[in-house]
């Protein structure tokens, strides 16, 4: 262990929301309670598919309490979507109009002075449909004969990508191993404990003020904006505590919408909080996919081609899914060298929810498929799972061809830890095995497909006459620890003590554009923004000092643990609150402001850097039931320089958890349009006693582009669990899982046509 | 519904309220009394968000009508720190970062309370975890949650520890 070099940095630090959130007094908008406030109601639709041919609210508003129903037509019927630069992927009208097109799509929504009344005026909403036929899987979906979801959308392909490098047909060529294998990969919810939940406040002097629980306040603020015809800047979005993302919420939802609408007909503050069935089955969800793989290498297990072909189940509008389809691609690769690589990708939609982007963004479907066919490859060349891995994977300043650069990568140190971990491991009992699989992710997405005229991200640093410092970042803290993270990186770089800082975050009116949390994005970007500032507002300060000391100007002077100093003579110097009370009165008495910004330029086509991991996952098979458990879950993780080590932890576990949920409970069934199971009964998560020990072996990396060498840390652990887990049981059963989640009756069921295929043999 | 009187001590208050018999106990606390801490998170008591203390038991305020605990004695989040002072469990979470978004926390640290009331001294992890089973968090992982009850009930905030 080398010592630290850093004084605030990668030290186990106290969360600076921390108070708030074990004392119970955090905020969130499921808390916002406004004087004269109503509370709104969703009608939804019933059927997956249906022209809308008449809404009569007569006999809802006759009912007492009630104050408003409002549907499309009292909109202004804009079609919306977060990929604003291709109006053709803004399909969305969130109030619809002449059809819908899933089970749960909003049709109408009631203002009322009670939840009750309000949920009571939804029954009396006479809505009369023209039931159409429906499709809801994208196999059916794509066929010339298969019902149009969007109008001129020839077989419901909404969106395709195709990704290609090298010859792959030649590559095929060199190949002396070919093998191709179909996998099904299923949904799974965001499933925040905080559901979607807004408070519109509209006054008519036309400003809106927007609590809502939100991973981005600058996109709603413009989303918004967009849908109800009101200047950006009239609208103020307040996310002071947001009860989790994962990839749900920085798209615009209908608590966000219909409870603006409702608002600004009333002049009156509206509250819509989501059911926990609501939030199941009319948001979004991770994508659902089919994933053809066909891949070849030499006897040596040498990588020569791979060529991948997916069809993923967009349900009923785009989102963020276009994203998804082409990250999955992407990381699909991922992370190895691949002579020559193809993928073609087709986002079909679909007559049920939504499919969107969720923590790991369709990695985790990439890396199910691609990590479990390289043991069945290996196990079929007869080498070895560890060995066939590092032939193959990335390292530092490798280019994969016309995407990506990789500024550091510390994979093949990740093998090398997990390979010992392995055999210190020795025997393990009967059906227990280890599994592993690689894993890569981007540090913040470099695309600008929301034609943001601002920065990506933004900070500006105020230092107080008392030395305290005001942080303003528009990054939004969902529970991810931004707040903590960048209040350290402040502190790191003006060379002052964490409790010298202060974060804003979370509202519109005070704090700069940001894009918002999602993709891994805050650490590098707004991390980089907020260094700027910092180094901004010292420099202003070590001007004054250098004239003050008057040394000669050779010397460098640095501030570090509130000491301003001469770098040379560290002894000589001053107090850091002292030198700021007069920098001040040099200034006329105005506050020290230091600006910092961050936009990637020539970074690719993906992300400024990218973390590697490698996680091994021992598991045990009951052979009779097929029931999994996860005995213990280890990653060897290269995230550049670790800033915030205690939020680092967390971010791990925390992944890891809901991506052995992805791997073996969360299971989300749709039959005909419908989810079959939209509530915590039937919807199992991890719980505690579940929850395997998850132990962290750091690897030292340090990446350019990061503040301090940083990178991502906590999305990109999502996508190896599933895929780990999938090995461990090939490794103990020989069974090939090619389904994801593995059900234990899948187990069960494979065991048996095992057994069968032995008998006829 | 004719309304009902509910005399209860919260966080060793005394309250009357005028209720309607059919308000939840979470419901209760958090709109009558604004006691917010104890959040909802299911419509089907599956996840604990909601959870409270009454005599001293972990109970989930969405399980029990607000009537069923007249002339009990119930504790909230609000309720743990006395004098400035914060609870060992809360103590705990805080430094081992046993929390992310915060919105399972209230009730995650009152079942902890109970939990450690109840057993000061659990035999292993694994039944630490078995004490918190019915809270759900999306954020965690639970393992940072199991360290700041082990912690605790290994006497780390003991007074003079
Ligand atoms: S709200 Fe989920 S258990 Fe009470
Ligand atoms: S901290 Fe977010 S649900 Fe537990």
């Amino acid at each position: 262990m080398t010592a630290n070099k850093y004084s605030v940095l990668n030290t186990r630090v106290h969360n600076v929301d921390g108070y708030a959130k074990v004392t119970g007094r955090a905020t969130y908008t499921f808390d916002v309670k406004l004087p004269g406030m109503l509370y709104g109601k969703i009608l939804r639709s019933p059927h997956p598919h249906a022209r809308i041919i008449s809404i009569d609210p007569t006999e809802a508003l006759k009912l007492p309490g009630v104050r408003a129903v409002v549907t499309g037509k009292d909109t202004l019927g804009v079609k919306q979507g977060i990929w604003r630069r291709y109006p053709e992927l803004c399909d969305e009208q969130i109030l619809t109009i002449e059809k819908v097109r899933y089970i749960g799509e909003p049709v109408a929504a009631v203002a009322a002075i009670t939840e009750e009344i309000a949920e009571q005026a939804l029954d009396l909403i006479d809505v009369q449909y023209e039931v159409l036929p429906f499709v809801d899987d994208p196999m059916e979906a794509i066929k010339k004969e298969a019902p149009m979801i969007h109008e001129g959308v020839e077989r419901n392909v909404n969106v395709t990508r195709h990704i290609e490098w090298g010859d792959v047909e030649e590559a095929f060529e060199e190949a002396e191993y070919v093998r191709e294998d179909w996998f099904k990969l299923g949904g799974q919810a965001h499933m925040c404990m905080e559901t979607r939940a807004t408070v519109a406040s509209y006054t008519s002097d036309k400003k809106l003020t927007v609590y809502t629980s939100t991973q981005s306040p600058y996109y709603h603020q413009a989303l918004l904006a967009g849908v109800l015809g009101l200047r950006e800047s009239d609208i103020r979005v307040i996310a002071h505590y947001v009860g989790g993302g994962f990839g749900g919420k920085f798209e615009l939802d209908a608590s966000q919408f219909c409870a603006s609408v409702l608002s600004m007909k009333l002049s009156k503050p509206v509250k819509i909080v989501f059911t926990r069935e609501e939030d199941f089955i009319a948001t979004k969800r991770r994508t659902p996919m089919y994933y053809y793989v066909r891949t070849g290498v030499k006897k040596d297990g040498t990588f020569c081609a791979r060529e991948t072909r997916v069809f993923t189940n967009g349900g009923a509008y785009t989102g963020m899914g276009a994203t998804a389809l082409y990250l999955t691609g992407f990381f699909h690769s991922f992370p190895y060298k691949w002579k020559a690589y193809r993928y073609d990708g087709y986002r079909v939609y679909t007559n049920s929810l939504p499919s969107s982007s969720m923590r790991g963004f369709g990695a985790p479907q990439a890396m199910f498929c691609s990590e479990q066919q390289i043991d069945w490859i290996a196990a079929d060349l007869g080498l070895d799972i560890i060995e066939i891995r590092r032939k193959n994977a990335h390292t530092t300043g490798y280019e994969v061809p016309g995407q990506a650069t990789i500024g550091s990568c510390g994979l093949n140190q990740c093998l090398d830890r997990i390979e010992q971990w392995i055999k210190a491991k020795g025997t393990l009992p009967k059906n227990r095995a280890i599994g592993i699989s690689a894993a890569g992710f981007m540090t913040g997405g470099i695309f600008n497909w929301f034609d943001s005229p601002y920065s990506f991200s933004s900070a500006v640093v105020t230092i107080n006459y008392d030395g305290v410092v005001e942080l303003h970042v528009g990054a939004q803290d969902i529970g991810q620890g931004s707040n903590t993270t960048l209040a350290m990186i402040c502190a790191e770089a003006l060379g002052v003590k964490l409790e010298n800082i202060k974060v804003h975050s979370g509202d519109t009116d005070h704090c700069p554009a940001d894009l918002g949390a999602w993709g891994s994005r805050q650490t590098l970007m707004a991390g980089n923004a907020t260094k700027m500032a910092a180094e901004d507002a010292k420099k202003q300060l070590l001007e004054f000092a250098s004239a003050k000391f008057g040394y000669n100007i050779i010397y460098d002077l640095d501030i570090k643990d509130n000491w301003v100093h001469n770098v040379a003579r560290p002894e000589r110097g001053m107090n850091y609150v002292d030198l700021v009370k007069e920098a001040l009165r040099g200034k006329d008495g105005q506050r020290i402001i230091g600006r910092g910004h961050y936009t990637p330029h020539r970074k690719g086509m993906i992300s400024p850097a990218y973390s590697y991991m490698v996680q091994a996952v021992e598991a045990e098979i009951d052979v009779e039931t097929g029931k999994l458990s996860i005995i213990n879950c280890t990653t060897a993780h290269d995230c550049g320089q670790p800033i915030n080590t205690l939020g680092l932890i967390g971010q791990l576990e925390g992944a890891a958890s809901m991506a052995a949920g992805y791997g073996y409970l969360e299971n989300m069934p749709v039959e005909d349009g419908k989810v079959m199971n939209p509530n915590l009964v039937d919807y199992k998560i991890i719980r505690a006693p579940d929850m395997p020990e998850c132990e962290i072996i750091e690897i030292d990396t340090y990446e350019p582009e990061g503040p301090y060498g940083a990178k991502e840390a906590g999305e990109g652990l999502t996508n190896p669990t599933a895929a780990a887990l999938g090995n461990a049981i090939f490794h103990a059963t020989g069974l090939q899982m090619k389904q994801a989640p593995i059900m234990s009756e899948m187990i069960v069921n494979a065991f048996k046509e095992k057994k069968k295929e032995g008998g006829t043999r | 519904m004719e309304k009902q009187l509910l005399r209860f001590l919260v966080n060793d208050q005394e309250y009357e309220l005028f209720i309607n018999p059919k308000t939840l106990l979470v419901e209760a606390l958090r709109d009558h009394l604004g006691f917010a801490g104890a959040k909802r998170g299911c419509d089907t008591a599956s996840c604990g968000v909601c959870t409270v203390m009454v005599n001293g038991m972990a109970v989930k305020g969405c399980s029990v009508l607000a009537v069923q605990v007249n002339g009990m004695n119930i504790t909230t989040v609000e309720g743990l720190e006395k004098d400035g002072k914060l609870d060992p469990v809360q103590a705990a979470f805080l430094d081992e970062g046993a929390f992310q978004c915060g919105f399972c926390t209230s009730g995650m640290i009152m079942s902890a309370r109970a939990f450690l009331n109840e057993t000061p001294a659990p035999k292993d992890t694994m039944e630490i975890r078995r004490g918190i089973e019915g809270n759900l968090c999306r954020c965690t992982g639970y393992n940072s949650i199991v360290r700041a009850i082990d912690a605790v009930a290994k006497g780390k905030y003991r007074e003079g520890a």
